[in-house]
C-alpha cells in the first residue's frame, strides 16, 4: 500500500472510525461518504465504532500474502461489530482457539512496512475477550 | 435487438507456456476462432478481448490494440479492438460486449476473446495481482489472499449447512476426471478425495488441490447475426441470454457471505431473458476457482437447493451422466485458470457440447447449456444461456 493511500484512511483505521447515516441509521465501517441505501439524500456524520464485536466467520491463512510470509499461520477473520456493520481483519490468538460466534474487542498494532526502512502502517487487529 | 451466434471458436493449450508469448497465445486463440468460423479478416468488424492484469502479469496495457495489431487487423483495415477488464470475469465480459455489437445492429462479425499469461512472474507476485480484485485497501491489507477469501466463505458454509472437507474434495475429484478427457487441460491426472486432504493446507479450510492454478492461456469465438449464420457453418450456437450483475467489492459487506447475490441476479436475469428455468439447463460451465465457490455456484443458480451443494456434489449428480453435468470440461480446477480467458473458455465448452463434438466429455443430447464466470469474491457475475436451436 502506498503512503498516501495509507495516510488518507490513518484515522479511520487508527481510531476505527467509519460513517452513519442520519436518514438510514445505518452505519458503516470501512467509512462511505454515500450511503448505499438512500444515495444522495442520505446525511452522513462520522461515527467512531466501540469495536466491540464477534467473529461471523474466519481463516487461518498459511500461505501468505506478500509482505506477510513471516507472519504465518495467521489468522483472518470478519468481524461483525455491535452497531451493525463488518469488516475484515486479523484476529491474534492461537489458531486452535478461534471459532465463529467468538466475541472480540480491539487492538492497536503494526499492519505491516513498507520494505525495511519504510512507513510502518498502524491500524486495528482484534483479540478474543476471555484473553 | 438481433439474434446472435457463435460460429467459430478456439482455446489455446492452457498451461504453463513459458516459450511462449502473451500476443502469441491470443493470436492462436483468434486466427483459430476465425478459421473454424470460415472467415476473413476484413470481414471483421470490431473485436473485445478480455484481460485481467496485463500490467501486472508482464507489464503490458493498451491490449486492444496490441492483439489488434499482431491479429493483422490493425494496419490497414483499423478493425476498432478494446479490452474488457472485470477481475477473473473479464472473458465473459468481453464475449458479453461482443454480443451487445452485434445484437444492436451496429456490427455484424465480431471476435470476443480473453487472454492472461500469468506465469512469467513469481507465484507471489502473481497472488499479489490475483489480491487486487478484492478490496485492496479494507482486505489486502489485513493479509487476505484469494483463497483466504473464499475460504472464509467455506467455513461459514460449514458452520451453517454442515459442508464437510471431503464434499469440498469431491468438486476437485470430479473436475480432474472430466479434464483428462479435454485436450487443452492443464492437469489431465486424476485425484482423489484422500489426496485433496492430504494436500497442504492453503487456507483453512481450502488444501491447494481446492484451488485452481495459475495458468497461460487464451481463447476466442466468432459471433454474428443469427440471421447469416447458416452461411459460415452448418452448426451455429445461438445466444438465448446474456446477464451480468455486480456486488460490494468486500466480502465483508455482502448480505449472506455464503451467496453471492451477483451470481442469484444475473442467473435470474438470464433465465428471464431465456425464458427458461434450471430444469431446462443440460449442462454448466461454473466458476470453481475454489471448489466451495462450484458449490456456492450451482446453489446460487438454482441446480441445488441452498446448502446442498456439497452433497449434490458428492452424490455425483454434477458428474456427466447425472441430473445437471457441472464442468465437463474439468472446469478452472483442472484445465487451469488463466483469469482474462476462463469466460471464453467456458463457452467454447458449452458449444462444443452442443455441436456435438466433446468427445468421451459429451453429454448426450445436449441442446441447452449455460456459463458462469465471476469476478474477484462475487463483486461481478456474467451468466450466458446457448442453445443449438435458434
Ligand atoms: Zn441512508
Amino acid at each position: 500500500m502506498s503512503v498516501p493511500r495509507f495516510w488518507r484512511k490513518q484515522l479511520a483505521r487508527y481510531n476505527l472510525i467509519g460513517t452513519h447515516c442520519k436518514k438510514c441509521d445505518d452505519y458503516f465501517y470501512p467509512p462511505r461518504n454515500m450511503c448505499p441505501a438512500c444515495r444522495r439524500e442520505g446525511e452522513i456524520e462520522d461515527f467512531k465504532f466501540s469495536g466491540k464485536g464477534e467473529v461471523m466467520t474466519y481463516t487461518v491463512i498459511h500461505t501468505a500474502a506478500e509482505g506477510f510470509e513471516n507472519q504465518t499461520p495467521y489468522v483472518l477473520g470478519i468481524i461483525k461489530l455491535e452497531e451493525g456493520p463488518s469488516l475484515t481483519s486479523q484476529i491474534i490468538c492461537d489458531p486452535k482457539d478461534v471459532s465463529i460466534g467468538m466475541k472480540v474487542s480491539p487492538v492497536f498494532r503494526k499492519l505491516g512496512q513498507d520494505g525495511e526502512q519504510g512507513m510502518i502502517y498502524y491500524g486495528t487487529k482484534f483479540v478474543p475477550d476471555k484473553c | 435487438m438481433r439474434d446472435v451466434a457463435i460460429i467459430g471458436v478456439k482455446n489455446t493449450k492452457f498451461g504453463e507456456q513459458w516459450d511462449r508469448s502473451f500476443r502469441d497465445l491470443v493470436v492462436e486463440a483468434g486466427v483459430g476462432a476465425v478459421d473454424d468460423a470460415g472467415v476473413v479478416g476484413g470481414k471483421i468488424d470490431s473485436m473485445f478481448v478480455g484481460n485481467m492484469s496485463g500490467g501486472q502479469f508482464v507489464e503490458q496495457e493498451h491490449i486492444g490494440a496490441l492483439i489488434a495489431d499482431y491479429s493483422g487487423l490493425a494496419k490497414d483495415i483499423h478493425v476498432p479492438s478494446t479490452r474488457v477488464e472485470a477481475a477473473c470475469a473479464s472473458g465473459g465480459l468481453a464475449l458479453r460486449q461482443g454480443i451487445y455489437a452485434v445484437a444492436s445492429g451496429m456490427d455484424d462479425i465480431v471476435i470476443a476473446a480473453g487472454a492472461e499469461k500469468m506465469t512469467d512472474v513469481p507465484s507471489a507476485k502473481a497472488s499479489s495481482a490475483l489480491a487486487a480484485a478484492a478490496d485492496r485497501e479494507w482486505e489486502g491489507i489485513m493479509g487476505a489472499t484469494f483463497p483466504g477469501l473464499y475460504a472464509m466463505i467455506a467455513k461459514m458454509h460449514m458452520h451453517k449447512y454442515g459442508t464437510t472437507s471431503e464434499q469440498l474434495a469431491s468438486v476437485a475429484v470430479k473436475n480432474h476426471h472430466n479434464g483428462q478427457h479435454n485436450p487443452i487441460a492443464q492437469y489431465k491426472s486424476p485425484i482423489t478425495v484422500e489426496s485433496v486432504l492430504k494436500s497442504i493446507m492453503v487456507a483453512d479450510p481450502l488444501h491447494i488441490f481446492d484451488c485452481s492454478p495459475i495458468t497461460d492461456g487464451a481463447s476466442a469465438v466468432v459471433l454474428a447475426p443469427a440471421d447469416i449464420a447458416h452461411e459460415f457453418t452448418d452448426t451455429p450456437i445461438y445466444v438465448k441470454a446474456t446477464a451480468q450483475a455486480s456486488d460490494t467489492i468486500a466480502l465483508h459487506d455482502r448480505r449472506d457471505i455464503t451467496t453471492l447475490d451477483a451470481s442469484v441476479v444475473a442467473g435470474r436475469r438470464a433465465y428471464e431473458m431465456a425464458k427458461m428455468g434450471p430444469k431446462d439447463i443440460q449442462l454448466v460451465e461454473v466458476h470453481d476457482c475454489f471448489t466451495i465457490a462450484e458449490i456456492c455456484a450451482i446453489e446460487d443458480l438454482g441446480f441445488a437447493k441452498k446448502g446442498e451443494g456439497g452433497i449434490v456434489t458428492q452424490n455425483g449428480e454434477t458428474a456427466i451422466g447425472g441430473r445437471i453435468p457441472v464442468n465437463t470440461s474439468g472446469g478452472l480446477k483442472s484445465c487451469g485458470h488463466p483469469v482474462g480467458a476462463t469466460g471464453v473458455k467456458q463457452a467454447i465448452e458449452i458449444v462444443e457440447q452442443l455441436r456435438g463434438e466433446a468427445g468421451k466429455r459429451q453429454v448426450d443430447g445436449a441442446e441447452i447449456g449455460m456459463t458462469h464466470n465471476v469476478g474477484g469474491s462475487g463483486a461481478t457475475a456474467v451468466v450466458h444461456i446457448f442453445s443449438r436451436n435458434r
